[in-house]
């Protein structure tokens, strides 16, 4: 069961956690999606949310910058709950990476990048050196890709640039929506390298769904499991295999047959 | 052919350019935003296409004739004729906003909302560009059949190449209604592949 539930009463922005969800609960058409979950990210870590389809994963990401609203309960982020935020202001300060397709088809890869410092209102000199920066800390060149449309990049490289368009406004959290859910076993294990340079490099606090729980043991400080909506187990990596829950049972089973 | 023909097509054509000008572009200026507004809210929507597609089912004739006795948009002349070019070209425009906004990728659309952007921005920088292509195709269609049902404005005095048209089985007179079908064909074509052109430059950038 979930260790990490009411550890602090902290709200302050600075130590306090970066997100807490309080008894957040959450139904669609007469259906619980998530049931009283209580979980807190900490500043600096890479809390994964792990579960089958439908366990409330995505549901549960969505409601940190404000795309759903608990039912009931409160997720607070940065010591307010989301429903006092000004919900523009909240999204601007949280990067939000989702499969390929999240990027604008219309905009080049330099535009779709500098979005987010664009709505900021930067100038344009300072967007255009952000953007290089932003592209080539994930590994491409922006002269070489810079006025490329996305569907003219491979999915390696869209996703890149989706990882890139979340980081180049600075924000203080990322959201993750299975971003190499679509990409093939050897280009995601490269992006999951990148991933974890750049957490060394940027150290932001990132809140990553997946249901690949091998991409849970290799990306995660801390792994949250999701089941049914309720909150199975929070571990770290290297407890989450002992841990008793059948549901986790379940999962550790896969990556044995795997062949971790 | 008798002297002084050549002068009076020009004149009907300007006259009828100007029927197919006017009520175009009203049908655009409603039919847009009201296929934008339409595409948000789904249950008025079926209202607003419903609405349209029954006056497009209306034969053209007909919808001229039924405006006539209409209180402030009646009667006969240009007036009566522009509202019942409207009302027909809207169906075309009004569809393809609707379809073109809908059509945006999901994935996108809430990408951009978790980006920050407000429903302005979204609007103007995401869903428009990308609906612009089948935006303008429902314009195109639009455009081209108003030229064509506008010469039938000269059944209720609208005035346009019709005149000729309607003059022409009147008196049996080939010639008359030559005059006014094939500069109305003519225009049509070049309308076609005016806004094609504008269509295919919005599908490249």
């Amino acid at each position: 069961m979930d260790r990490f539930v009411s550890e602090a009463n902290r709200s302050s922005a600075g130590s306090g956690p970066a997100v807490s969800f309080r008894d957040v609960s959450f139904a669609r058409a007469g259906r619980a999606v998530l049931d009283c979950v209580n979980l807190e990210v900490m500043p600096g870590e890479t809390l994964v949310l792990l579960g089958r389809s439908g366990s409330g994963k995505t549901t549960a990401l969505k409601m940190v910058n404000g795309l759903l609203f608990p039912d009931s309960g409160a997720v607070i982020v940065d010591g307010k709950p989301t429903t006092e935020w000004d919900p523009i202001q909240l999204r601007r300060r949280i990067g939000y990476v989702i499969q390929e397709t999240g990027l604008f088809p219309h905009f080049t890869v330099s535009r779709n990048v500098g979005l987010g410092p664009a709505l900021a209102k930067w100038l344009p000199d300072r967007i255009e050196k952000r953007t290089r920066e932003m592209l080539q800390s994930v590994g491409l060149d922006a002269d070489h890709v810079g006025q490329r449309y996305p569907a003219q990049l491979s999915g390696g490289q869209r996703q890149r640039v989706g990882v890139a368009r979340a980081l180049a406004s600075d924000p203080s959290l990322l959201l993750f929506d299975e971003p190499f859910g679509a990409l093939d076993p050897i280009t995601r294990h490269e992006l999951q390298d990148e991933f974890l340079r750049l957490r060394r490099v940027f150290g932001k606090t990132s809140l990553f769904v997946t249901h690949d729980v091998r991409e849970a043991m290799r990306l995660g400080t801390r792994i949250a499991l999701l089941s049914g909506g309720r909150l199975d187990v929070v571990a770290a990596p290297a407890e989450f295999p002992r841990s008793a829950s059948p549901e986790a049972q379940a999962f550790v089973a896969c990556l044995r047959e795997e062949g971790a | 052919m008798r002297p002084g023909l050549a002068h009076d097509i020009l004149v009907l054509s300007a006259d009828h350019l100007f029927l197919v000008a006017v009520s175009a572009s009203a049908a655009v200026a409603i039919g847009v935003p009201l296929g934008i507004w339409s595409a948000r809210h789904p249950r008025p929507r079926k209202w607003t296409l419903g609405f349209a597609s029954v006056m497009q089912t209306v034969p053209s004739l007909a919808l001229f004739g039924f405006l006539i006795p209409v209180p402030w948009i009646g009667g006969i002349g240009k007036r009566t004729a522009i509202v019942a070019l409207i009302l027909y070209a809207l169906l075309p425009i009004l569809r393809n906003t609707v379809a073109g906004i809908l059509g945006v990728d999901a994935a996108v659309r809430e990408s951009a909302v978790a980006m920050g952007m407000t429903e302005g921005q979204i609007l103007w920088q995401v869903e428009l560009p990308l609906a612009a292509r089948t935006i303008m195709a429902g314009i195109r269609v639009a455009v081209v059949v108003t030229v064509g049902s506008a010469t039938i404005a000269a059944a209720i005095g609208g005035g346009g190449l019709g005149e000729f048209i309607f003059r022409g089985i009147a008196t049996v007179d080939t010639t008359q209604i030559l005059a006014g079908a094939i500069p109305a064909a003519v225009m049509a074509l070049l309308v076609d592949g005016g806004l094609g052109w504008v269509e295919k430059r919005l599908a490249r950038s």
